[in-house]
């Protein structure tokens, strides 16, 4: 799934961030494949959306490079599909699923122009989240889950090639939570998209990732997935006792105590 | 909206309200009402989904001293209002880009734009009138020369809007989005104000800085509980406005009352109907 003969997903030389004058983070310098699913994890403030805004062109570094699916990270890059965090905070009620979805492909058109081709992306990218029964509604009707999905089917409209969601799982009960990582996973594999996810909680994520950006001590990292996630560094991280089981399945799980 | 109301008489049914709606002043008030609720209505759908009700509000109140300072120097109040609301959308654009950024510092510049324009009210001598005419509007005595002016505005507002339409929608429902895509979020959230500014000096005019909010917010939000499509907003909106302003217009005549007070109320009364019944 990883292809070594493309450009890393994401690429950082020596990058650092800097907002107001203070320094968020320094001396990045890493790459992150493509075709994966790697999520960013950090404690609160340690720059984790800076670092995904810095991908999108809105935080130029302050120093050193970045790089974007083999080109300098830029505003306006079509190539990525974002999804902020708080979407449905933002929203309101103004406006209904498949009108916000849509604006994902036609909200930089300027005039009024249409084509035949935008409403059968809309469809493309409702029925990719199963979004397409609830997409009449407005947002503000809608549950946190079907939220997210009309917050990713936004994202997946314009095709891109990079996902980066900044806490989608954020005040989603459990089920929801999962609903939403299968739906990412999924994504990764039929649509070959590469998935950068902001958590908190490695957890649900586990049985999917490749690999994992970690903020620590002001310096993001990449680790892939095996490397990263030992308990002395999740410890390390969280600042409080983690532990690391493998089960029967392989799978991983990480939790306090 | 200079000069004394051309309707003196007696409060109460008039029997020759027919005929009174077949003078010229009369036609003119109808076309700038139907011009302004047209204005309102394009306008609408964006000052609810940006939630900048609460700036349109402080724009007419903005405007005030400059249409009460204008007399004081001998100049066009409409110029004076037209000014200070650009002017004002200005500032509060600089101050942010979301409501809730604007709001404090909005309701201050509101307060005192409002007692600017009481001093200038009273150094102003002949200035009850023009006093009267930026609270409450006076659609009686919207001029040619206005209507003319309120033509090339509201056209102004629908051919800025056309280009800006889908911009200006996704900067306001989605900012951070909207900046990810490289769309200019600030210049977007500016162009907005300054048009809604225009607007806000159209309505002035119809139903006074008090009264403004009926006209460029109730509609809106009024057809925003009915609709989420923003074409049927913008339409719907237009349509609410419309029928304030018409059959506010016929009734004032009737009975020789202010039009603004009927225009306020059937636009409160769809409000509260529907709300009633979307409840
Ligand atoms: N515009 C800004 N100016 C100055 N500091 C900021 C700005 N935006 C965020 N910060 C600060 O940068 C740090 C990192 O923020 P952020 O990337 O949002 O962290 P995280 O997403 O990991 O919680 C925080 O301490 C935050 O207060
Ligand atoms: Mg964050």
């Amino acid at each position: 799934m990883i292809g070594t003969d493309r450009p890393a997903a994401v690429a950082l030389r020596g990058a650092a961030a800097e907002l107001g004058g203070r320094t968020i983070w320094s001396h990045g310098s890493f790459e992150v494949p493509t075709g994966g699913m790697v999520c960013v994890i950090g404690p609160n403030g340690s720059g984790k959306t800076t670092l995904l805004r810095m991908l999108l062109g809105m935080v130029p570094p302050s120093s050193g490079e970045v790089d974007v699916l083999g080109a300098p990270a830029r505003q306006g890059n079509p190539r990525i599909g974002y999804v902020p965090q708080r979407f449905g905070d933002t929203v309101g009620s103004a406006i209904t699923g498949r009108d916000l979805v849509r604006l994902g492909h036609t909200g930089t058109r300027w005039g009024l122009g249409r084509s035949v081709d935008d409403e059968s992306r809309v469809d493309a990218a409702l029925d990719a989240v199963a979004g397409s029964e609830f997409a009449a509604q407005r947002l503000s009707t809608l549950s946190g889950g079907q939220q997210q999905r009309i917050a990713i089917a936004q994202a997946l409209v314009g095709d891109p090639e990079l996902l980066l969601l900044d806490e989608p799982l954020a005040n989603l009960d459990l089920r929801n939570q999962r609903e939403i990582v299968d739906l990412l996973a999924e994504l990764r594999v039929t649509r070959g998209v590469t998935v950068v996810v902001v958590v908190h909680d490695l957890n649900p994520f586990l049985p999917h990732l490749s690999g994992v950006v970690y903020l620590l001590d002001g310096h993001p990292h990449y680790g892939p997935i095996g490397e990263v996630v030992d308990e002395e560094l999740l410890t390390h991280l969280y600042g409080t006792q983690v532990r690391v089981v493998r089960t029967a399945q392989g799978d991983l799980f990480t939790g306090s105590g | 909206m200079l000069g004394a109301t051309p309707l003196l008489a007696d409060v109460g049914y008039q029997s020759n309200w027919v005929s009174i709606l077949g003078e010229p002043f009369m036609r003119n008030a109808f076309i700038g009402g139907v011009l302004v609720a047209l204005a309102g209505g394009l306008i609408g759908y964006f000052v609810v989904i940006r939630e900048g009700e609460f700036a349109a509000h402080a724009l007419g109140h903005i405007g005030f001293p400059g249409a009460t300072g204008a007399v004081l120097l001998g100049l066009s109040p409409t110029l004076g209002l037209a000014v200070f609301c650009i002017g004002g959308a200005l500032v509060i654009g600089a101050l942010g880009q979301r409501a809730r950024e604007q709001a404090v510092a909005t309701g201050t510049i509101l307060a005192f734009a409002t007692g600017l324009g009481v001093l200038f009210a009273s150094l102003a001598s002949r200035s009850t009138s023009t006093l009267t005419n930026v609270l409450f509007g006076n659609l009686l005595a919207i001029s040619a020369g206005q209507i003319a002016v309120f033509a090339g505005v509201t056209v102004l507002i629908a051919a800025v809007l056309a280009v800006v339409a889908r911009p200006l929608t996704l900067a306001s429902v989605n900012p951070e989005v909207a900046a990810a895509k490289g769309l200019p979020v600030r210049a977007l959230s500016i162009c907005f104000l300054v048009l809604m500014a225009l607007a806000t000096t159209m309505a002035v005019q119809v139903v006074g800085t008090l009264l403004l909010f009926a006209l460029l917010v109730t509609p809106p939000a009024t057809a925003l509980r009915l609709t989420a499509r923003p074409a049927r907003v913008c339409g719907l909106a237009t349509a609410i406005g419309l029928v304030s302003v018409v059959a506010g217009l016929v009734i004032s005549v009737m009975f020789n009352l202010p039009p603004s007070f009927f225009i306020v109320s059937i636009a409160t009364l769809i409000w509260a109907i529907t709300t009633a019944v979307t409840r």
